[in-house]
């Protein structure tokens, strides 16, 4: 494996960060080289937690496939989902009910805002800042309770087939989360007021880890990581799937490139996904909530490919498939993966407790940089 | 009534009169002695429940609630717990500094507590330069953090107690400045003569805007001193694991952790003695009715509602605030602490040759 090294050459010291630390939020292996406490190279170790996921798929049917994909990245497993029914349909050229479509929409952004609340939470622990977390997860707890009613369980959804969803909305769906999005507009003043005004924590956070437009653009860096830089590449804006061309939003863009832009397009994120909710909420369609399907799905031979927005970038799903039950072979392009590339690049200089606010930032989960 | 004093003086005339002078003294110093200690086993296990409630409260929820009434015997129950544990010592540790470290900063912690007033007449050791003898032993903890750091064969622990001693060295000149603008004030360097000196108010009211600032630089210097955050960089929790105490487990650990809260209450009961009276009631200048209603409330408990109101504001900061980097903390510290205290210093001085003050 890897050969037990202390110090470099040249007298660096080379630490292993990770696999067990608390701040890789997961089995991340990085091993560092500093100089005094600077930061002279990153070098990411993966394979921890390696489940061969896209050669599992192969071995599933196009119905089974999908509820894979939901470990991957765990915090929007909803809309990975949502990825690769996007691209089964693609293949049977099967129209969605407008009622499903819509709520497809609703839930992504209810795992968007649930995803950005780990994160905030996550990133306040990642700069010592412990009560954060316990706020974010107070709203977090909500929308779990809005999915466990609607979707059955918490975390990993598995609520999207080819075709619409599996079931229709709970009869409280409407209520509760008309509720939420009333009990989290004042919260969000609430985090504004614990990191975002915190001069402390702006002090960390201004100027750190720049990751310029040229370079985001090259390293393949999707989502807000790249929006933070100033490259408009939002998927639902560009390539708009289901109802989002429809939907009155607005692609948040930062120009600094910093951690500290990174953060503001996530937060302001928070309220661009709020107000989706609000467009759609009280405009549900009636009518069937999943289109007839065939018992067995059998994409025709051909290539495709379907990508979405989850939120932490673009998320691809390319299925080739020779006309069987089940995909000949399957690539996910995973957002994490490129960002994760990003990270040597921009953390080089920088002091390693820069390097943990920086990847807070780039707002990993080490499941999706890994499958 | 309430006094503290009256059952010391109890105590020392029923040793004066039942032994003889040497073996009476001895026996002093022993309870003394057992007195700290049981102080420290008491504070450690109060203060870490305080701060397991008042971080619950910050962040929306209850917090330990499950032993004994209402929780209380978790602090208790969680010592146990690491007494039973196995203390390990990791291969390559050097053993001895290993071992030693934990008492290092332990000894240092409780020699501070002789000179603290913590009623009125009870005091374990009213020295003359009490204030000087409080800022050169707590920096004897520092030794002990590098031991630590430097025995545990660590990367993290070295990288997490070189940054404790950059810190605490660069704090305490400011906390030892702002210390200093009060001794100006009251002339004396004894703690029972500074508490004496606020018999007609506190120095905080006494002193104007120069003791406000002392105030609050030296309640930012203490919090860097003992490591917390916002200054706990040689923690880290998230950079360095557990920075200088990653390798300790078990009672070693514990001894740490009792040193960490011991440290606070220290620093927190010397704020209060310089900048809040001490045991001393608060009185306002003449006004003979209101400071005799004053008087009534024990001196003890004055001692510590100051003490723990001062401890409250510094856990306040721990859950509130995000971490220093260490750039940052240093430059907080030679480019804005040290040039205002020093320049504060100049005021008090001012002050106290004019007789400005109160």
């Amino acid at each position: 494996m890897f050969e037990e090294v202390a110090t470099t050459e040249q007298g660096d010291l080379v630490i292993n960060v990770g696999p067990q630390h608390p701040s890789t939020h997961g089995v991340l292996h990085l091993i560092i080289t500093l100089r005094g406490e600077t930061i002279m190279k990153i070098e990411p170790h993966l394979g921890y937690i390696h489940r061969s996921i896209e050669k599992m798929c192969e071995g599933l049917t196009y119905r089974q496939f999908v509820y894979v994909t939901s470990k991957m990245d765990y915090l929007s497993s909803h809309i990975n989902n949502h990825g690769c029914v996007l691209c089964v349909e693609k293949g049977l050229q099967l129209e969605v009910t407008p009622r499903a479509q819509v709520i497809r929409v609703l839930m992504d952004e209810l795992t968007r805002i649930a995803s950005h609340c780990l994160w905030w939470g996550a990133l306040g622990m990642d700069v010592g800042a412990l009560t954060p977390f316990f706020h974010a997860f107070r709203e977090r707890e909500m929308i779990n309770v809005i999915m466990e009613e609607t979707c059955g369980t918490r975390l990993t959804m598995n609520y999207m087939v080819p075709g619409g969803v599996m079931a229709d909305l709970h009869s409280n769906f409407q209520k509760r989360v008309k509720q939420f999005i009333k009990d989290f507009k004042p919260k969000l003043i609430e985090y504004d007021d614990l990191l975002t005004n915190n001069s402390i924590f702006i002090e960390r956070m201004k100027g750190v880890g720049i990751l310029s437009k040229d370079d985001a653009v090259s390293y393949g860096c999707t989502g807000p990581t790249a929006r933070g830089s100033g490259v408009s590449c939002d998927i639902r804006k560009w390539y708009p799937y289901e109802i989002y061309d429809k939907l009155n939003f607005e692609e948040v863009l930062e120009t600094e490139g910093d951690s500290y832009s990174r953060y503001m397009v996530r937060v302001r994120e928070f309220r661009q996904s709020l107000s989706i909710l609000e467009q759609l909420i009280d405009n549900i369609p009636e009518g069937d909530f999943q289109t007839k399907t065939k018992a067995v799905l059998k994409l025709p031979k051909g290539e495709f490919y379907s990508k979405v927005e989850t939120a932490r970038g673009e998320f691809g799903v390319y299925i080739v498939a020779e006309g069987a039950t089940n995909p000949y072979r399957i690539k996910f392009r995973s957002p994490g993966f490129s960002n994760l590339s990003a990270l040597d690049h921009i953390a080089r200089g920088q002091k390693i407790a820069d390097m943990i606010a920086i990847m807070g930032s780039l707002d990993f989960v080490i499941p999706d940089i890994d499958r | 009534m309430w006094s503290l004093s009256s059952i010391t003086d109890i105590v020392q005339t029923w040793l004066g009169s039942t032994f003889n002078p040497t073996i009476a003294l001895l026996l002093q110093f022993v309870m003394a002695g057992l007195l700290v200690i049981t102080l420290f086993a008491v504070l450690g296990l109060v203060l870490v429940f305080m701060e397991r409630k008042v971080s619950a409260y910050m962040q929306v929820r209850i917090g330990p609630n499950r032993v004994g009434p209402r929780g209380y015997l978790q602090t208790a129950a969680d010592t146990l717990k690491l007494l039973m544990k196995e203390g390990l010592v990791p291969a390559g540790a050097d053993k001895f500094l290993f071992n030693l470290a934990p008492y290092v900063v332990m000894i240092s912690a409780m020699l501070l507590m002789a000179p603290i007033a913590f009623a009125k007449d009870f005091q374990m050791w009213d020295l003359n330069i009490g204030v000087l003898y409080v800022s050169s032993v707590s920096s004897i903890a520092v030794i002990g953090i590098l031991m630590a750091g430097w025995s545990s064969n660590n990367k993290y622990s070295l990288l997490g107690a070189m940054r404790s001693g950059a810190q605490i060295v660069s704090y305490e000149l400011s906390a030892g400045l702002s210390i200093i603008s009060i001794v100006i004030l009251v002339g004396s360097l004894k703690i029972s003569d500074i508490i004496a000196s606020q018999q007609d108010g506190w120095w905080i009211f006494k002193g104007h805007i120069p003791a406000i600032i002392a105030f609050v630089i030296f309640l930012i210097a203490v919090t860097a001193e003992t490591n917390r955050a916002p200054f706990d960089l040689a923690e880290a929790e998230s950079e360095l694991t557990a920075g200088f105490h990653t390798e300790y487990s078990g009672m070693r650990f514990a001894l740490f952790f009792l040193a960490e809260y011991a440290n606070i209450f220290i620093v927190c009961a010397i704020g209060a003695t310089l900048f809040l009276g001490g045991w001393m009631p608060f009185h306002i200048g003449n006004l003979q009715a209101f400071n005799h209603i004053m008087d009534y409330i024990p001196s003890s408990i004055w001692f510590f509602g100051k003490t723990f109101f001062l401890i409250f504001v510094i856990m306040w900061f721990r859950w509130t605030f995000p971490r220093l980097r260490i750039d940052q903390l240093l430059n907080l510290e030679w480019k804005y602490l040290l040039p205002i205290s020093m320049f504060n210093v100049l005021l008090v001085t001012i002050m106290a040759i004019m007789k400005w003050h109160f």
